[in-house]
């Protein structure tokens, strides 16, 4: 199964067989939710910008980046491709049309990292590299819509949409349609 | 696991080659960045070896290994014992047993990378084998009118016409192999003596040699290089007839497309295959041409040597990182 | 001691019979249908096996003097014993060259010395090869010489070629020619067709060997001297010498057996082994090498066994030099690649060059009593591939590593005694 066959949604194929574990409704609901967490936490959105971590967290972070601006006042969205920061073979190999863009000045920001699953972690420590090498963020914090454990490396989330436990070999595909496991 | 060498264009194939290109896209975008570096090819060695003289390319190579984070190595046969009777084999396995992960190859003999990825378990990457292929300036060749052109995906329908020396010309046989692969129509210009014995269907779409019936309907223009060495052959009277003939002169500047790419392999002979001033030329994508050779060139170094490139991926392991 | 083969079909130019054969002394003692084994008889079984006259390569690179780190004479002798050779023809290009007595003879000397095939050197044309001054022709053939070539090249100025064809007349010599107009050729490193546009390589024309064969048939034509051409490689070679034999002229022609079992594709791999002169060409040249063979156009089959060190091999294709090794292989791989009858391949290999050397007084004689024993015996059923380390040649540039071959020798003959028993030589 080709991890970038097209119609593809946030960059994860659907499984035949998957359980829907949330709906697009609680997807809806945990986007609003960590919005609030993010202006609540920053006191304001002053110097925060929300990086999408390619690919499945770039929908994510333009739907939170929308909330946020609904609820408040809109703060710069961008994208970051960590695929060339990799510490292990496959995963997340480079998908075409995936690159990073980062149209703002990261350097003395707040950056809100945003991924769809957090599993291992890896992901997320190669995409600090990569935030790093545009400049030196005051703070970097994480939010993502799934937490599915099994991490392999000291990294947490700041704002999490939904604590999933899961075994490793089961699947999790997070949309705004929802979330399944297969 | 087997390394895998890039010898030719046609080795790649099409999907071979989309994949090369759209990396580039990765590439371009880190090259844009203030400090144009990532960590990708950390711990690995890249050396070249170039029995002939190309600062360009081997410097392209080199910056490209080196923005991946690539430890670079550079074996040039001025300072070689190749001089002193040490054979090809030899240079080779002595240079591999210092630990290297990928050899980048120019020799003046056709065939020479394909000895040498028999030789050792190391990446080859051919910059120039002879008259035979020239890889990754096909790519980037492509990549560049891709971009340039605003495309994505592959070439349908585009025009080129290639002029010039294409018998003795490994940049026109990976230039043109990648455009046919990527579905462009490639008409050649040339005197049947700069033409290779046999010009079928397996070589071009076309072959003409009135660059007068087909420079203003195309969408790139590509000119080769004409050396001065070919008048000793008697296969161009002189320089001046070949530019009358061959050449983009002012003339036949003003008759170009105003959407048509001008392009040249460099280094350019101002004044013979091409005579106006590329600077003057609004379709000129020269000097994109080099840009875009050194995130061609990381693409294919990380094509080849990355993990998490698609190349070192297996099946199973895309599947299980999915979703990290 | 008496040699008794039995049970072989012997095949000679008189025809095909099962007989035993008696040798003694050097020659065919006694020939009959059943021979009791005699006192003193070594008895060679040969069932199933084919006993013919010992084969004659007009055409071989015996590197001594000059390169004795490819092969040396009594290494290539081996081969040539191992491949059912009693005679081979020494080419001319050492160093120094056999354009004097002196060198020709150490030649001869040499092969006597090695006792397992009768070594006969060719001479040159010209002195040194070079192309401008004929070599003393006469002084040669008295120090028994009766091939003269130019080989590795061919003789470019056409008034030379002519000069040495009316010197040669009456001489009792035979002036041979390797086809090649160097203008032509300059920097080819194979076939020049559709394969090396695709390699990217640079390619020697059909026509750089036809307007040499061309021009020296018309010089024979012209003088009444006859001619043998060396490794026709082309059709229009072929349909060349079927023209000239058509017109009665006195012209014989040979082919390797890579020139009519490989084609031009094998450089795809661009290994230098494939790199020949003249080079490997496309299916229709084999196909059409093949038919002068089976019509008789083409007389013989010559190796042009050219030995090549190792490292020399492995170079890219325009920096090393061409040859492929041909005597342990030519008689499996024609056997394998010819549709002719046996007895047809046989002539070729063996009474048809024989003439042509002019030894056809000690080699290719029928197997009748009284005549010269120089024979081989071979299996010509036996499928098998060549291994190059266990070949007996110094060098191993064989192209034939991986193709299947058919029929080899299992012993020769020479001169009465064997060299060659059970596939090994015996010295």
């Amino acid at each position: 199964m080709a991890a970038d066959a097209p119609e593809n949604v946030g960059g994860t194929p659907v499984e035949p067989g998957a359980k829907q574990v949330l709906g697009s409704d609680d997807v809806r609901r945990a986007i609003t939710r960590m919005a609030h967490e993010v202006i609540e936490r920053n006191r304001g959105l002053d110097g925060v910008v929300l990086i999408g971590i390619q690919s499945g967290g770039v929908w994510l972070a333009r739907a939170l980046g929308a909330e946020i601006e609904r609820i408040d006042t809109a703060v710069p969205v961008g994208a970051v491709d960590a695929s060339l920061y990799r510490d292990d073979i496959g995963l997340r190999p480079v998908a075409p049309g995936s690159v990073s863009d980062l149209d703002f000045d990261v350097d003395g920001a707040t950056v809100v990292l945003v991924d769809d699953v957090l599993f291992t972690g890896r992901t997320v420590r190669a995409a600090l590299d990569a935030v790093a090498d545009y400049g030196r963020p005051s703070s970097v914090q994480l939010a993502v819509l799934v937490d599915r454990g099994h991490r392999e490396l000291p990294i947490r989330p700041d704002f999490v949409g939904k604590n999933l436990p899961t075994s490793a070999t089961e699947e999790v595909q997070a949309t705004i349609d929802g979330v399944l496991i297969s | 696991m087997v390394a895998r060498s890039l010898l030719t264009v046609e080795d790649l194939g099409a999907a071979g080659a989309l994949r090369i290109l759209d990396l580039a896209d990765h590439m371009a975008e880190v090259n844009r960045r203030p400090n144009p570096k990532v960590p990708a090819l950390r711990g690995k060695t890249v050396c070249s070896v170039f029995f002939e003289d190309s600062t360009r390319t081997r410097l392209s190579f080199e910056t490209a290994a080196k923005r991946l984070s690539a430890d670079t190595m550079t074996f040039a046969v001025s300072q070689s014992s190749l001089n002193k009777g040490e054979s090809l084999r030899d240079t080779i396995e002595t240079i591999a047993a210092m630990g290297v992960d990928a050899f980048v190859v120019r020799h003046r003999s056709s065939g020479a990378p394909q000895l040498i990825a028999g030789w050792t378990q190391a990446s080859v990457i051919n910059a120039g084998d002879g008259w035979h292929s020239h890889p990754t300036q096909g790519l980037l060749d492509a990549y560049t009118i891709r971009t340039a052109l605003g495309r994505t995906g592959g070439l349908d329908g585009l025009r080129m016409a290639i002029v010039g020396d294409v018998k003795h010309s490994r940049v026109a046989r990976s230039t043109v192999a990648i455009m046919r692969m990527l579905g462009a129509h490639v008409t050649v210009v040339a005197p049947r003596t700069l033409l290779p014995p046999d010009t079928g269907d397996a070589f071009a779409d076309e072959v003409t040699d009135r660059l007068d019936d087909v420079i203003a309907d195309v969408d790139v223009l590509y000119l080769l290089r004409m050396q001065q060495e070919r008048m000793s052959e008697a296969l161009v009277p002189n320089l001046r007839e070949y530019t009358a003939r061959f050449g983009l002169t002012p003339a036949r500047a003003a008759r170009l497309g105003q959407q048509t790419l001008v392009m040249h392999p460099g280094p350019m002979n101002r004044g013979v295959e091409i005579a106006v001033d590329p600077g003057e030329l609004s379709g000129s994508v020269i000097t994109q041409q080099v840009t875009n050779g050194i995130a061609v060139r990381m693409a294919v170094l990380f094509d080849l040597l990355g993990s998490g490139s698609p190349a070192a991926a297996t099946t199973d392991d895309i599947r299980e990182g999915l979703t990290a | 001691m008496s040699l008794l083969i039995s049970g072989a079909r012997v095949i000679d130019r008189n025809g095909e019979r099962r007989v035993d054969v008696r040798v003694n002394e050097g020659l065919v003692d006694e020939v009959g249908t059943t021979l009791d084994p005699r006192e003193g008889d070594q008895v060679i079984a040969a069932d199933g096996l084919v006993l013919s006259p010992g084969f004659v390569d007009l055409h071989v690179h015996l590197r001594e003097p000059g390169r004795e780190e490819a092969e040396t004479i009594e290494t290539g002798s081996r081969a040539a014993a191992l491949g059912g050779f009693t005679a081979v023809v020494a080419m001319p290009n050492t160093d120094p060259t056999q354009d004097c007595v002196e060198v020709v003879d150490f030649v001869a000397r040499q092969g006597e010395r090695a006792g397992l095939c009768d070594v006969r050197p060719s001479g040159s044309i010209t002195v040194g090869r070079a192309g401008t001054q004929l070599a003393p022709f006469a002084e040669l053939a008295a120090a028994g010489v009766r091939i003269f070539t130019d080989d590795g090249n061919g003789v470019q100025d056409p008034l030379l070629m002519r000069r040495a064809l009316e010197y040669a007349d009456g001489l009792g010599i035979t002036l041979a020619q390797h086809c090649e107009v160097e203008r032509l050729t300059a920097g080819a490193v194979m076939h020049e067709g559709s394969c090396c546009s695709r390699l990217g390589l640079p390619g020697w024309p059909s026509i750089a060997e036809e307007l040499m064969l061309h021009r020296d048939i018309e010089l024979v034509r012209l003088t009444g001297v006859g001619m043998h051409f060396l490794h026709l490689s082309t059709a229009g070679s072929v349909e060349l010498v079927r023209r000239a034999k058509a017109d009665g002229l006195p012209v014989t022609a040979e082919a390797t057996p890579h020139h009519f079992s490989l084609d031009d594709e094998r450089l795809a791999s661009y290994d230098a082994l494939y790199k020949v002169n003249p080079p490997l060409r496309t299916v229709d040249d084999i196909a059409a090498i093949r038919a002068g063979l089976a019509d008789g156009t083409i007389d013989a089959i010559a190796t042009d066994h050219a030995p090549h060190v190792p490292e020399l091999k492995e170079q890219p294709l325009d920096e090393a030099p061409p040859g492929m090794l041909g005597l342990e292989t030519a008689l499996g791989v024609s056997l394998a690649h010819l549709d002719m009858p046996l007895a047809a391949v046989i002539a070729a290999l063996s009474w048809k060059p024989a003439a042509i050397a002019g030894i056809d007084d000690r080699h290719g004689r029928p197997i009748d009593p009284g005549e010269p024993a120089n024979l081989t015996v071979f299996d010509p059923d036996v499928e098998w591939e060549v291994v190059p380390a266990r070949l007996a040649s110094k060098s191993r540039n064989t192209p034939y590593i991986g193709v299947g071959l058919r029929g080899r020798v299992r012993h020769t003959i020479l001169d009465g005694t064997l060299v060659v028993t059970d596939g090994a030589a015996t010295r």
